[in-house]
């Protein structure tokens, strides 16, 4: 939404200039504008211009508003080349010593840039210190308030997202009892509670979650009369992609609905209690098919926030299968069968961690993230037939 | 989701699930009293948890549960009419019968409880008296039942209503006014509970009344008049006639018994005939009770119990055995409850002896008879009540369809002939032979027959006697019976070890945690806590022959690990003895030496594999050498399963287990008041709940960093398409704790060949090749309980040797495989493994799998279907069906109580849908899940009274 209005420039030049900026050398160079190509050609061109072929590069364009973005895949790439005007302007540093941020501090300051809306800016305003844009390694799919439109406005059901991250989920729960009001009066009834948030964990730091919230559902499962330790293993069983109904036990902060920002701020890290902005920029961040998601080198490749919504309740959570001394005949089929050409290759199987199975279901779907209809199709065959690497 | 399409509904109305607790086996937890009806040759055992259960022959079971749980502190038979009357803890009496002579018995309501006062418990003047009962006498008329009392009085009450008849009640002071009386009886104090009740055995309605002073009156109860007095001065516990009733017995405190001569004429009796303390001279402990049996030969014989020296012996749990020269001092291992001598029945004219058959103990924690028509009195092995825990259970494994073969050998043990016998078993002669194999604390392995009611002991295997161990082999805990060295020892008294029961184990390490029976072959695996496997082969005779050890290091190229555990147990280096039966083959020992935690028998392959917490490996016993070791520990963790099973803390554990089952068996006073917690305890509990911080639960995703992750929690073969879609072959799988699974493709010189596989194994060399074809990770990381290949019609594939020689519907081959793992579960089909289907248990219920089972359910309307269906056993203690592979959920139950964790973990499965878990640490309780295979009793006891069921009186 906040994107759709910045449409793409309408000089009709049919190439791009680009002058390229590594260190104190410049380049200068044409693209053709129609047909700009792949990321990771572009990449491997401005390796070649600079001489600089086993260099890690960070790649960053000034916008038109003077912002510097990152380059990272073949969107943010086609997004610059169709808005440079006339001249694309590269900023290359090495990525050791990436000293430049992204964001809206290099020459002009603009509130709503897609990037900086994603960051939950709580205060656009404010001119020092300067709003940081991480890098796009540093993005994950953030955690979210859904199904607002059915849930009461007293329940508050939250998405916890784990996939990708060293931090904790970070919360206890507790048994205790809520009042609850029937037909014969109040009446006690017991409830599990969120009892305890470890600070830096990811439940704190969503701020939609907070101490003393009565847990009403685990991913759509009821937790009426089960004991707290079902509602445990439940919880640890969907841990991948939690989602827990609570009411919240601070009524002050619930989403007012109507409008058109459907989604609720955090009672931490929002001051106020309704915020359209991060809203907007959550369903933003979602029709656009997360810019600046995925980073080609598997090791940091960080699942795409469409994932989750594409996932359905069966499919999320994809078993990591990998057959060893397959013969060439499976080998060679795979492959194709799955059109997953690009796929990187993993170290044997004693490295069955988290990240690497993480990086596998990324790295799949990072390669089918070239076009959005394509994606879903993609997602659609590796629900089908389960993720089958072969090496 | 792709699957197959499956016919649940039609299934389900024909298979009629139900889960019916069917049967208990084993011993009794905590008995407390225990009868014995000469005539129905019943015999009865009471529970702390109020429960009674009869027996009889073999087979012949019943059950009753009082509605409170309290303690059952004595039970008498109304001899020869199938009642019983139960004395409870809170001074209530309870009337019981048989109900219903008709044969069959539901569980349960086979006996009901008549207390014929419901409203005041007992009866009202017993409630006036406020005194506790202490003694009861059923009168051989058997109407009459006498009640004596800690005041001292002696009631009478009318029988079956247990109406007071207030006239006949004999009060003490009736007793101390009789002026015969001398005077120390009469000051100060009372003469003191009642402590015995002894009806004269040739007049009816004398009355043999000890007080607990040491006062013994003769009353005649009809023309209520003392007839005699015998002036004990010693504490009493117990009297007992002698059969002519010119004689009778009192055992005393100070652990001596007297013989008092009653004879006509002499109203008061100062000194008895003869007084002994056969443990003396030192002080010695109370003979609680004691029992005088007349034999033929002339010399009685005496039994009693107790009245061991106070200082030497004072916590020996002894049983004595006299006659004339011959004197056994039975030393048990827990406390005797009670015993009673099976003779010859009073009624019965012209037997002018008692000439006792045999000596029945309860004692704690097992039961034991001893033989008293042989000479040396043998102890005769029980067809039921086992103690299923004399070492503690440490696994078990159900094996079912036992061929007779097998059978044969196994019960070539031989059953002596046993001395209750009363009621008919009319279940029919099982199908099926059945066999529950039990491991156990000390290293032994026990074969249960579990084809019918009763549990029967059938065969016992030692693993201890193939390992070097501190303690010298020599004595290795066999039969007594056996072992005539054991059985006189020189010192006095001249203590016997009778009974199985050993809750100490010599080496916790010996403890057996993994048994895999291949039925055809006669082969056998058992695994235990040092990392040991051993391979046993059946043989009939008696055999001295060294064992192969092989070492399989499960680390293989792990660097910067030590294990901190115990050390492995040392194999014997001289070749040792092997009575018949099972005979170890082979010890595969792993290194390092954790506790093996999964064991999976290939007998057709000659193949084993064994995991354990660091990995698995797969051994080939035929030709003796290891063909794979996996490691399945977290690359990056070097620190973990350092041993957590480690020696201090698993000795510590088992020392503390000991100390706690000791302490269990100590509290257990005779007369123990119940303690009801005063107000003020309460409000001083409640204080301290509020003041401790409410039970948190963290929530955080299951790590692979967790040191049990490399855990091998299944194995499994199976012949089946790992690689392509065209040639199966033999397979390993394996799963671990953190979601791990790893398929191997097996090479098996001669397998194969000669079936429809092109791969031409045999040709591949003599040795067995394992090649690693897949392995999955689960997102979730669960546990993984079980694994399990199905065939292309979706039934689980056939037991090894099974499809070979016919003896199963050889598994399809043609369509392809599906394996099923069960964390939470999901169906992969195979080759290309796919997630098929998947049914999220945890997710949706919170609960998780502990134990899973393929069970085949036959149809009870047609005779020849049987459908599979798979049976999860959660932590909350519910079972939950699934049809297979669709897993669709089809049931639940609630099974065991969640608390019960052990009654959790010792469940175990048989292949029809049955299925046992130890209730108490001696006691299974079969359950079932098919409404087609029911082992239930089946019995019928011949009654005098009529056989329909006494109303009780309302009010």
């Amino acid at each position: 939404m906040n994107k759709t209005h910045r449409v793409p420039s309408n000089r009709s030049l049919s190439t791009v200039e680009v002058k390229s900026k590594f260190g104190a050398e410049f380049r200068r160079f044409s693209l053709e504008r129609s047909k700009p190509g792949r990321f990771d050609e572009f990449y491997g061109l401005l390796q070649h211009v600079h001489h600089i072929p086993n260099v890690e590069l960070l790649v960053g364009y000034a916008d038109v508003h003077g912002d510097l973005l990152p380059i990272n895949n073949d969107d943010n790439y086609h997004k610059a080349i169709s808005t440079a005007s006339p001249l694309l302007r590269l900023f290359l540093q090495r990525k050791e010593e990436a000293d430049y941020t992204f964001g809206t501090n290099s020459l002009t300051r603009k509130k709503n840039t897609v990037l900086s809306a994603v960051l939950l800016r709580p205060d656009a305003t404010r001119k020092k210190p300067p709003v940081i844009i991480s890098l796009p390694r540093d993005f994950r799919p953030v955690s979210s308030i859904i199904d607002v439109d059915i849930l009461p406005e007293t329940h508050r059901r939250v998405r916890l997202y784990k996939h990708g991250q060293e931090k904790p989920l970070g919360f206890y729960i507790r048994d205790g009892s809520s009042v609850r009001v029937t037909p014969q009066g109040l009446e006690k009834v017991p409830g599990i509670f969120i009892s305890r948030m470890v600070p830096g964990g990811l439940a704190e730091s969503t701020g939609l979650l907070a101490v003393n919230d009565e847990v009403l559902e685990v991913n759509g499962i009821e937790v009426v009369g089960k004991s707290l330790d079902q509602v445990t293993d439940m919880m640890i069983a969907n841990s991948h992609n939690l989602i827990i109904t609570v009411k919240p036990a601070n009524q002050r902060n619930n989403v007012v609905r109507g409008g058109g920002g459907g989604g609720g701020g955090g009672t931490a890290s929002g001051s106020s209690g309704r915020s359209s902005d991060s809203g907007a920029s959550y369903y933003g961040y979602s029709s656009h098919g997360g810019v600046g998601a995925a980073a080609p080198a598997p090791s940091h490749i960080i699942q795409n926030f469409p994932v989750g919504e594409l996932e359905s309740e069966e499919e999320d959570d994809e078993d990591l299968v990998i057959e060893v001394g397959g013969e060439a005949e499976s080998a060679g089929r795979d492959p194709a069968d799955y059109g997953m050409p690009s796929l990187p290759r993993y170290e044997p199987h004693l490295n069955l961690r988290t990240p690497s199975a993480l990086s596998v279901n990324g790295a799949a779907l990072a390669s089918g993230s070239s076009g959005p209809p394509n994606r879903a199709a993609e997602m659609r065959s590796l629900e089908e037939d389960g993720t089958v690497i072969t090496l | 989701i792709c699957g197959f399409s499956w016919s649940s509904f039609v299934s389900r109305v024909n298979l009629s699930l139900s889960l019916l607790q069917t049967v208990e086996h084993g011993f009794p937890h905590q008995p407390s009293a225990l009868a014995f009806d000469p005539k129905l040759e019943l015999m009865a055992i009471g529970t702390k948890s109020g429960a009674i259960k009869v027996y009889g022959s073999p087979g012949v079971e019943f059950t009753g549960l009082h509605a409170d749980t309290t303690a059952v502190t004595q039970i008498h038979f109304l001899p020869g009419q199938g009642r019983l009357l139960s004395l409870l803890d809170d001074n209530t009496l309870h009337l019981w019968e048989l109900v219903a002579g008709s044969c069959r018995c539901v569980e349960d309501r086979c006996m009901c409880p008549h207390p014929l006062h419901p409203h005041p418990p007992h009866p009202p003047a017993l409630l006036l008296s406020a005194t506790r009962v202490t003694v009861l006498l059923l009168m051989r008329s058997g109407d009459l039942l006498c009640v004596g009392t800690e005041g001292g009085g002696v009631y009478f009450l009318e029988l079956p209503r247990l109406s007071l008849k207030e006239s006949q009640t004999l009060l003490q002071d009736q007793i101390i006014q009789r002026r015969v009386l001398p005077d120390d009886y009469r000051c100060g104090k009372s003469l003191g509970p009642v402590e015995s009740l002894q009806e004269h055995p040739q007049r009816p309605g004398k009355l043999l009344i000890g007080y607990s002073r040491g006062l013994v009156v003769l009353w005649e109860s009809t023309s209520r008049r003392v007839e005699q007095l015998f002036l004990g001065k010693q504490q009493l516990e117990s009297l007992v006639w002698e059969r002519s009733g010119n004689l009778f017995v009192s055992s005393h405190n100070d652990g001596g018994y007297s013989v008092w001569a009653v004879t006509t004429g002499n109203n008061v009796i100062h000194q008895p005939v003869s007084s002994t303390i056969p443990y003396g001279p030192f002080p010695c402990k109370a003979i609680n009770k004691i029992l005088w049996r007349t034999t033929q030969t002339g010399s009685p014989v005496v039994l009693y119990s107790g009245g061991m020296p106070r200082a030497s012996y004072g916590d020996r749990h002894c049983l004595t055995i006299q006659q004339d020269k011959e004197h056994v001092t039975l030393d048990f291992t827990s406390r005797v409850i009670d015993f009673f001598t099976v003779h010859g029945v009073e009624q019965d004219e012209g037997r002018q002896f008692d000439e006792p058959s045999a000596v029945v103990v309860l004692l704690e924690e097992e039961l034991v008879v001893m033989d008293l028509r042989t000479p040396g009195w043998p102890s005769l092995p029980t067809p039921y009540l086992a103690p299923l825990h004399s070492s503690a259970i440490t696994c078990s494994f159900h094996v079912s369809g036992v061929p007779p073969k097998l059978w044969e050998r196994l019960a070539n043990a031989g059953r002596a002939h046993w001395p209750i016998c009363g009621g008919k078993n009319l279940a029919p002669p099982p199908k099926n032979q059945e066999l529950l194999l039990t491991g156990h604390e000390d290293g032994t392995v026990r074969f249960w027959d579990a084809s019918g009611v009763a549990l029967t002991p059938l065969y016992k295997l030692s693993t201890a006697n193939v390992f070097h161990t501190d303690c010298d082999p020599s004595d290795d805990p066999q039969d007594p019976s056996d072992d005539p060295d054991m059985q006189q020892e020189e010192e006095w008294p001249p203590f016997r070890k009778v009974g199985c029961f050993d809750p100490y184990s010599d080496d916790p390490r010996l403890a057996i945690q993994k048994i895999s029976l291949c039925k055809y072959s006669n082969k056998l695996v058992v695994a235990g806590t040092a990392g040991q496997v051993i391979v046993l082969g059946l043989s009939d005779e008696r055999s001295a022959h060294p064992v192969d050890v092989s070492v399989v290091d499960l680390l293989q190229d792990r660097e910067g690990f030590t294990w901190k555990g115990h050390d492995r147990l040392e194999p014997r280096l001289k070749p040792a003895s092997f009575p018949p039966g099972f005979q170890p083959l082979v010890l595969v020992q792993c290194v390092p030496p954790a506790s093996v935690t999964a064991v999976a028998l290939h007998a057709e392959w000659n193949l084993i594999s064994f995991g354990t917490s660091h990995g698995f490996g797969l051994f080939d016993y035929h030709r003796r050498n290891a063909v794979l070791a996996r490691c399945t520990l977290h690359p990056n963790d070097s620190l973990a399963m350092e041993g957590p099973l480690s020696r201090v803390k698993s000795l510590k554990k088992s020392l503390r287990q000991s100390f706690r089952r000791i302490r269990k068996s100590r509290v257990s006073g005779k007369k123990r008041p119940v303690a009801t917690p005063t107000s003020k305890e309460a409000n001083a509990a409640l204080a301290e709940q509020e003041d401790v911080a409410p039970i948190q639960r963290r929530i955080e995703p299951r790590s692979a960093d967790d040191s049990l992750s490399g855990v091998v929690r299944c194995l499994c073969f199976a012949d089946t398409f790992l690689r392509d879609g065209t040639h199966h072959g033999a397979t390993l799988w394996a799963g671990t704790n953190s979601g791990s699974v790893y398929a191997y493709a097996l090479e098996v010189p001669g397998v194969g060949s000669g079936r429809a596989c092109e791969r031409g194994a045999g040709e591949g060399g003599v040795c067995v090749e394992a090649v690693l074809g897949k392995e999955i990770q689960l997102m979730h990381r669960a546990p993984v309980v079980s694994i399990c290949v199905l065939d292309g019609r979706g039934k689980p594939l056939p037991d090894p040797y099974e499809a070979s020689q016919d003896l199963a519907i050889a598994p399809d081959m043609a369509n392809a495989h599906s394996v099923l793992i069960a964390s939470e579960e999901q169906v992969f089909s195979l080759p290309k493994v796919s997630a098929k289907t998947k049914f999220k248990l945890t997710a949706h219920e919170g609960c998780r799998v502990r134990r899973v089972a393929l069970v085949a359910f036959g149809s009870v309307a047609q005779e020849d279907y049987c459908e599979h269906t798979l049976v999860c056993l959660t932590n909350l203690g519910d079972m939950h069906l699934f049809s297979i592979p669709g897993l669709r959920p089809q049931v639940r139950y609630d099974c065991i109580r969640k608390e019960d964790i052990s009654g959790i973990a010792s469940c175990v499965f048989t292949k029809n849908g049955q299925g046992f878990y130890l209730i108490s640490p001696s006691e299974y309780e079969r359950f079932s899940l098919s409404a087609k295979t029911l082992t239930e009793p089946l019995c019928s006891v011949q009654l005098d009274r009529p056989l329909h069921a006494t109303p009780a009186r309302s009010g």
